[in-house]
């Protein structure tokens, strides 16, 4: 009998995961998975869902919610959540506000996205999670690319990109201090070529803002902002109706769009294929700086 | 249709390219993106952009794998950066590590999940101690192709007796390691020649380029399809009315093949069964192998929890409290100890141990061994120790097999990870 054994990289990735995940359920007492609503995040749900079958996953989900969002994607959270039958846990950056954790940027390209740390830091705190499952990948940027699966943070939730555990083999180390928590990262090795044709072969459901739609909006900086009741529309912006797409999801006042035709899955995958921006290009959260993520991480970020 | 066929025939190449500022690394894998189209515009810009801020006169593509605040102002890779990048044959996974001396711990943990190794050699300088160190290193870590690269031939005319001369060189040095399989292709990154697509500038060469040698390696049989391995991850109870007695013990196969009727035996407690079924929320499988993440159920029921070992009764791992080791240091803080106590971590166990011997450290430039007086082993180091366990380990050399065979130790104290073994 002829025989390979061999599996295809992405029945490895997905393999990885996997044991990414029940590595987290072992070594950790009180893990939770962050969950945007964005493909990402849907990705690990399913690793997840898989990693335990049949019994249930042993995470809740978390949603750091801005209040910044779009309807298609809480709507897609809220419908994921009963169809699966997790438990939401919603931490909202309003809440930060009105206590008086954290003060709202003013100004033209105000965002709470920066805002979103404390909130994220907050809600761990509260509900005394040791461990935050995201779906973050090294591909993404280059202060990702020098993540860990397993990522320490100190008491502070602070990242500190020089004194990171080696990691070697598949042995992670998540000891840690009372107070300390880590962040796992099991798309680490993904890239977004993976996650999207991952999405097709599982057929899973992802929201409709990543297939294109007419949608009110300006463009500023290069980059297309979605008109929307949280973005303050400048005099010398024109407010124009396009076909639009997003091609990451996050806080509805710094996630640019970019004008598609793609309308399912497969025009989507041709076009990240012959794509020549990276996804977070349309990002203005990581146009702030040079480092900017690196920064952000570093005191806590996603 | 078709196209997801191809890309769900695409495999897997985890390589390590470790190397110096200067031989040309980065343009190597600037080059080999570039040229597969995996550098993106915006990056482009932004590299260009900081490029012509330090006054690089062309752009620095050290800056795309250089993510870090550190790492950009002193103009070095601080840490071990993963790259990807796909062809249509192959999706390649880059650790790629720097190449200094003080660097070696990054080196070995790039090196740790590659399966081939670029070295760089300046065919200017031929063989230097780095390559050596480099060879030495991706050996120690059970890397099976090392492919040398001789580059920078634009500036020695493209000599084949230039190029011939290191490729003897090495070979002289190699025959002191245990290498599987070595290839050898001069190029020049910075014209491009023998990068991704052959070059008419040496014809004397007959060989592939680099892309193609990447995309062509066979690296099937590096994985252990002999030993049947399942460490114990999790056991999965569902306790749900339709899963009743549902008692799955999930893991990643560290190696062999499982089937349904297999005759096992559980480690430690020796009690013997049989594989039920393999179990994957996409259905049942006939067989599971390495690197396969699964859930086995057994025919009959067995006290079994994260830690135990599921192997086949006439092909047991080792059973063991004294450990023979290749060890190296990752500690900045402190040294390896004599009668030293940490946390060992072993596939899915952690347990005690004790450091009972230092026999030697290897000099990693010259493979001498210094065993003389009292031996320290810091920062970098590599040696060989004897450590006793707390319990028994079941292991496998990790020469046969790198899931069952590599440790690494934890401070108990600081929680920091401060060595990575190899089980001799």
């Amino acid at each position: 009998m002829h025989h390979s054994y061999s599996l295809n990289h992405l029945k490895h990735l997905e393999s990885e995961a996997i044991f990414v995940l029940r590595e987290t359920a072992a070594q950790f007492e009180n893990p939770a998975i962050l969950f945007s609503g964005g493909k990402d995040s849907i990705v690990v749900v399913h690793l997840a869902r898989k990693a335990f079958w049949p019994a249930r996953m042993p995470f809740p989900l978390v949603h750091i919610d801005t209040g910044h969002n779009f309807e298609e994607t809480i709507a897609f959270r809220d419908l994921m959540v009963e169809e699966i039958g997790a438990r939401l846990i919603v931490g909202l950056v309003q809440d930060s506000i009105d206590a008086g954790r954290v003060i709202e940027e003013s100004g033209v390209n105000a965002s709470r996205n920066l805002l979103q740390t404390t909130t994220l830091l907050d809600t761990l705190e509260k509900h005394e999670f040791d461990s935050a499952v995201g779906g973050a990948r090294r591909d993404e940027e280059k202060a990702r690319a020098k993540e860990r699966f397993f990522s320490h943070r100190d008491e502070f939730g602070q990242w500190d990109p020089k004194n990171q555990r080696p990691e070697l083999w598949n042995l992670f180390n998540g000891r840690k201090a009372s107070g300390e928590h880590f962040r796992v990262f099991p798309l680490s090795n993904w890239t977004e070529m993976d996650v999207w044709q991952y999405i097709r072969h599982e057929e899973l459901k992802i929201p409709d803002i990543y297939f294109a739609h007419e949608r009110e909006v300006v463009e500023r900086n290069g980059v297309l902002l979605a008109v929307t009741e949280f973005l303050e529309v400048q005099a010398s912006e024109t407010v124009e109706q396009r076909l639009v797409r997003f091609r990451t999801v996050g806080d509805a006042t710094c996630t640019g769009a970019i004008e598609s035709g793609a309308g399912t899955l497969e025009a989507v995958i041709s076009e990240v294929s012959a794509a020549r921006m990276t996804e977070r290009g349309t990002r203005t959260d990581d146009k702030r700086s040079e480092t900017a993520m690196e920064d952000r991480k570093v005191e806590g970020y996603f | 249709m078709s196209q997801e066929n191809e890309y769900f025939d695409m495999d897997l190449l985890r390589f390590t390219t470790a190397g110096s500022v200067d031989d040309g690394k980065s343009t190597l894998i600037g080059r080999l993106m570039f040229d597969t189209k995996t550098i993106f515009e915006d990056q482009l810009e932004a590299i260009e952009k900081s490029s012509r801020r330090r006054g690089d006169d062309n752009i620095n593509l050290a800056l795309l794998t250089d993510g870090l605040r550190a790492e950009r102002e002193q103009g070095i890779t601080i840490d071990v950066a993963y790259r990807y990048f796909a062809t249509p044959k192959r999706k390649f996974i880059i650790a790629d590590t720097p190449g200094h001396i003080q660097y070696t711990r990054n080196m070995v943990t790039g090196a740790s999940t590659a399966n081939l190794a670029i070295l760089l050699v300046d065919a200017r300088k031929g063989i230097i101690e780095q390559t050596c160190r480099h060879a030495f290193i991706a050996t120690l870590l059970r890397i099976q192709h090392i492919v040398l690269c001789i580059n920078k031939m634009d500036l020695v005319d493209y000599s084949e007796e230039v190029y011939e001369r290191i490729v003897e060189d090495f070979k002289e040095f190699a025959s002191r390691l245990d290498i599987a399989d070595i290839s050898f292709i001069p190029v020049s990154a910075l014209c491009g020649d023998n990068v991704v697509e052959k070059s008419a500038k040496m014809p004397w060469y007959h060989g592939p380029a680099l892309l193609y040698h990447l995309e062509h390696v066979y690296i099937g049989p590096d994985a252990n399809h002999v030993d049947a391995r399942l460490p114990v991850q999790w056991v999965i109870r569902p306790h749900s009315h339709e899963h009743h007695d549902f008692r799955g013990y999930a893991g990643r196969i560290a190696g062999g093949v499982f089937k349904p009727g297999d005759e096992v035996v559980v480690l430690p407690s020796g009690f013997t069964s049989k594989v039920k079924g393999i179990h994957t929320m996409d259905g049942d499988l006939d067989e599971a192998f390495y690197p396969m993440s699964v859930a086995l159920t057994l025919e009959d029921e067995i006290d079994i929890s994260r830690g135990d070992m599921i192997a086949k009764p006439h092909n047991l791992p080792h059973t063991g409290q004294d450990i023979d080791l290749m060890l190296c240091w990752f500690s900045e803080k402190q040294s390896l100890r004599q009668k030293g106590r940490y946390i060992l971590r072993h596939t899915t166990r952690e347990m005690k141990c004790l450091v009972r011997e230092i026999y030697y450290k290897i000099d990693v430039n010259t493979l001498h061994k210094i065993d003389e007086g009292e031996v320290a082993i810091g920062l970098n180091d590599i040696g060989r120790v004897s450590l006793r366990t707390s319990r028994p380990l079941f292991y496998d050399t990790y020469r046969r097999n790198r899931v069952t065979g590599s440790v690494v130790l934890i401070d108990e104290f600081t929680n920091e990870t401060v060595a990575a073994g190899m089980i001799r």
